[in-house]
């Protein structure tokens, strides 16, 4: 049998599509991940994130499309001979199997000497090695997962992926495990893909993020740089929350582009801008924005707005979510640092709200509902 | 608070009677498979013995007929285990386009009196030429018995969780090593059942074999036949110790997993 | 359909072409063998209705024709054993449905708190299926018959008249087969019963609605599929029986069946049109009925 790569390979999609009678799963997908890297798959309930990885499993075949492994083209290599791994979301433990004969299960289908004696270090690495001998119904959630985890990484794969592998856990036990799945990743070195539908899993554990929508890859990079800079209104509103403003071109120049939204003007810089004609839409973080009891003075490296008021104030311990509405232009989110004594002001209060240009972005398309 | 007491008593009691007129027959035959018979007839109590359990193959045919029953039982249950538990995985596992009629094809046996079905397949023999015997017997039994083991392995099969089986691919194992390492045995109790069925239905069936059976004579058969003139203690005794045999082993088999569960789930 | 892959939790899938291949394997021995077995009996048993006497006048031969005498015949002939088949079997089906209802309920609800118990009564209650048919059919007719100490009894207490019995009445069949396909009947309902969500009484209650309010809009429309199933299942088969109304058994001539019509015409008068006719016949009532039960319920539950 074989000998797999020692350390990761990476992937290539080119071109991929995928058919179900009925409706299309995958439009076109291209995608590469570097060898060693961990990248995460984000995105909504059938985006086609899922279907995505089984084809990369080869549980799927595409419609159209290749996969290629370290450089070879597996698009119609059967699972089994494929040098790929998975976490099952489900776990897929197998219920009649010990827990150290399911870690060795792939090594003895390889003919790997010593099967057992590597599950037990397997199963030493996620610190399980004392129920071996135990069944899965046996195990709690997490150590479910870990088995599963323990069961795919023994066999070295040059692609690791994970199909929301911590979904089922409570918060702690999830935060624990993304920290040892990537002290995990990094130690090997193997290539991870993980599928999720968490943002915040995703932009801490992950190098690089591919935000995934209705079968398309939307925007694709570090996590920094999707999140202060999102090129399209699904990644906006989906990595963490948005405040979108839609309007006209009025004002251009070579540093800064301008709209006019029911008389405020919110400018954003032109480096920073998508669409730089027609009608775009700029939006801006909430916690980049502050809120003002005076109206502040007018300023070129700010856009200002107002005057609204506080609709809603919510507190959540280490910051407070302002509801700002602002007529003709709708509601704002406000995030402050809760730096003071709570609360800092009433509802119903007159506030403006500003933000730096700089900290503005402007999307490449118009939000639902604001199309032409 | 006590009208609701006695009525929560109504439905306990009224199973108990149920269970009891239930078990009746089967007990009379039991206790009378004890009894000092004389000859044929077995109506009136004589007193205790148990002549008939320890000499049982002296009534003339009744141990061959037994023999004949086994025989017939364990082929039919081999073929029709084989054949049903093929036909059950294709039903849950795959989607092609004639499925409702292969449903209705299986339901349909189960739904047809075994008096057509004993005609039918006479009538089927006689017109092919094939004289009744062993091979007829069995030809029919299989009939009969595939239904029934489609629907038991069916059952089984929708449990099996097909992701189990994504995970064994994931895992190198060809389709053949996924079968026999991972869904055969998951599919083993549900395998298990589904051929006892079979060989339950086997033994004890007297239509469709009075039609097919020629000069072989089965268990049900012979007693059948005796049944005009009286049927003897020793049938009494085939049928107690079958009984006993078949319903210890399934309260044992109960018993037994449900120790070993709550065994499992004792360790955490 | 559910789709495979989507959600990652498939429950029927595959992909198309290549295992069509495999699809085949599976299916294509047992169906044969049901096509050979089943179909084509089904199909003599139509061409033997239709044969003629033979030319030759030998005593049980016939040639193949066109006769539909033979059904003209059983029908006139026979007219009281086929309303006898079908209105025991209704009596012993809604006798069987009463009887075992009860039963399943206990069993499936009240139980569920107790596994091992649970599976236990199941078991005692499919015992019967454990000791031969034929010698239970027997053991009542001994402990009913005419001379019995439990019909004596009855007669002590003045339950039944001096010279009443129960042997060879339809009501010495209708016992007997109420009493054999019971199981028949408890298992469809065990099995919805068993998986009947309690919420949704918990619910209906806290809805105030009284007990019988709650059985009879929530429990009886929830398991009328086991109903259905089980009333199929010890229906059709009654039909049929001649075991238990047979004059060896419980019955006498007075109460004898379709099936003891085709038995006599078939093994004993050589009239293999005529066994066969009354088959057919018997056949194409089933066969309407399980149609219109098909075409309001689909094929997906039949199995």
């Amino acid at each position: 049998m074989k000998e797999f790569v020692p350390a990761g390979a990476d992937l290539e999609l080119r071109g991929i599509r995928k058919e179900f009678p009925g409706f299309t799963a995958i439009e076109d997908l291209d995608l590469h991940i570097p060898a060693g890297e961990f990248f995460a798959l984000l995105g909504p309930s059938g985006c086609g994130k899922t279907t995505t990885l089984r084809i990369i499993a080869g549980l799927e075949e595409p419609t159209r499309g290749q996969v290629l492994i370290g450089g070879q083209d597996v698009t119609y290599t059967k699972p089994h001979e494929r040098p790929v791994n998975t976490v099952f979301q489900s776990y897929a433990l197998f219920p009649h199997m010990t827990i150290l004969e399911n870690v060795a299960f792939g090594l003895r289908q390889r003919k790997i000497a010593d099967p057992l004696g590597k599950a037990r270090d397997a199963l030493n690495l996620v610190e399980l090695g004392y129920a071996a001998e135990r069944r899965p119904q046996q195990l709690s959630g997490g150590q479910q997962q870990r088995v599963a985890l323990a069961r795919a990484l023994v066999n070295r794969p040059s692609l690791l992926l994970l199909d929301e592998p911590l979904g089922a856990l409570d918060l702690k036990l999830r935060r624990q495990m993304q920290i040892e799945l990537k002290a995990i990743q990094m130690e090997v070195g193997l290539t991870f893909l993980h599928v999720t539908h968490d943002q915040e899993e995703a932009m801490d554990m992950a190098d690089t993020v591919a935000v995934m929508n209705k079968g398309r890859i939307e925007q694709m990079g570090a996590p920094e740089a999707l999140y202060e800079r999102p090129k399209t209104a699904f990644v906006a509103k989906f990595l963490g929350q948005s405040n979108i403003f839609v309007g006209e071109i009025a004002e251009q120049s070579a540093n800064s582009l301008s709209i006019n939204v029911a008389g405020n003007k919110i400018s954003v810089p032109t480096a920073r801008a998508e669409k730089t004609s027609g009608k775009i839409a700029i939006g801006v973080r909430p916690e980049k924005a502050e809120f003002h009891r005076e109206q502040p003075a007018a300023s070129a490296e700010r856009n200002i707005l107002g005057p609204g008021t506080i609709k809603d104030i919510r507190f959540t311990g280490v910051s407070n979510q302002y509801l700002i509405e602002i007529p003709n232009i709708g509601d704002i989110i406000v995030f402050a640092q809760n730096v003071g004594i709570s609360p800092v002001i009433e509802l119903g209060e007159k506030v403006w709200v500003s933000f730096k240009i700089e900290h503005a972005f402007g999307l490449a398309d118009l939000p639902a509902g604001d199309e032409d | 608070m006590k009208q609701l007491k006695l009525g929560k008593l109504v439905l306990p009691l009224y199973s108990l009677i149920a269970l009891v007129y239930l078990l009746i027959p089967i007990v009379y035959t039991i206790v009378f498979s004890f009894n000092n018979s004389e000859g044929r007839t077995n109506t009136t109590w004589q007193g205790f013995t148990l002549d008939k359990w320890l000499h049982v193959c002296d009534r003339p045919g009744i141990c061959e007929a037994v023999g004949n029953s086994l025989f017939i039982g364990i082929i039919s249950t081999l073929v029709s285990t084989v054949l049903g538990t093929a036909i059950a995985i294709a039903l849950v596992r795959y989607r092609f386009k004639a499925r409702s009629l292969v449903s209705l094809s299986l339901f349909l046996p189960m739904a047809t009196p075994e008096v057509v079905m004993g005609a039918g397949l006479a009538s089927l023999f006689f017109n092919a030429g094939v004289g009744y015997g062993y091979t007829t017997i069995i030809l029919a039994h299989v009939m009969f018995c595939l239904s029934f083991v489609v629907v038991t392995v069916k059952a089984r099969v929708q449990t099996l969780d097909p992701v189990l089986e994504e995970a064994g691919r994931d895992l190198y194992a060809s389709p053949t090593a996924v079968f026999w390492k991972i869904t055969f045995p998951l599919l083993l109790p549900g395998i298990v059942s589904a051929a006892l069925l079979a060989f339950a239905l086997s033994f004890d069936d007297f239509i469709i074999t009075y039609f097919n059976a020629g000069p072989v004579n089965t268990f049900p058969l012979l007693i059948y036949i005796a049944a005009a003139k009286g049927v003897p203690a020793e049938a009494n005794v085939i049928a107690s110790a079958v009984f006993l045999l078949a319903i210890l082993t399934v309260i044992g088999t109960q018993i037994g997993s449900s120790i070993r569960h709550k065994r499992l789930m004792a360790i955490k | 359909m559910a789709f495979a892959g989507f959600s990652g939790t498939a429950k029927v899938q595959g992909a198309p072409a290549k295992s069509s291949r495999i699809v085949l394997a599976l299916l294509l021995p047992g169906m044969l063998y049901l096509a050979m077995f089943f179909m084509i009996p089904l199909v003599s048993l139509l061409i033997t209705s239709l044969e003629t006497p033979a030319a030759s006048g030998a005593y049980g031969a016939y040639d193949y024709a066109l006769d539909f005498s033979s059904y003209q015949r059983v029908v006139t002939s026979y007219f009281p054993q086929i309303m006898r088949s079908f209105g025991y079997a209704f009596l012993a089906t809604v006798f069987a449905l009463v009887i075992a209802y009860p039963l399943a309920y206990f069993i499936g609800v009240r139980l569920r708190s107790r596994p091992l118990i649970q599976k236990l009564t199941l078991t005692l209650v499919t015992a019967p299926f454990f000791i031969s048919f034929l010698l239970r059919t027997i053991a009542w007719k001994q402990i009913l018959s005419d001379d019995s100490p439990t019909l004596n009894f009855l007669r002590s207490i003045h339950l039944l008249a001096p010279d009443q019995y129960f042997l060879g009445t339809p009501f010495a069949v209708v016992w007997g087969l109420t009493y054999n396909f019971i199981p028949f009947m408890v298992l469809p309902l065990y099995g919805v019963l068993e998986r009947l969500d309690l919420r949704l009484i918990e619910a209906a209650g806290d809805l105030y609605a009284s007990p019988v309010s709650v059985f009879r809009r929530i429990t009886l429309p929830l398991t009328m599929p086991g109903i259905i199933s089980g009333t199929l299942l010890t229906f059709i088969p009654i039909t049929g029986d001649y075991v238990n109304a047979s004059r060896d058994f419980l019955g006498s001539s007075s109460t004898s069946m379709i099936g003891n019509m085709v038995e006599a015409d078939f093994l004993q008068n050589s009239d293999y049109p005529a066994a066969s006719a009354l088959s057919a016949v018997l056949m194409a009532v089933i066969l309407l009925i399980v149609v219109f039960y098909v075409k309001r319920t689909g094929t997906e539950d039949l199995l």
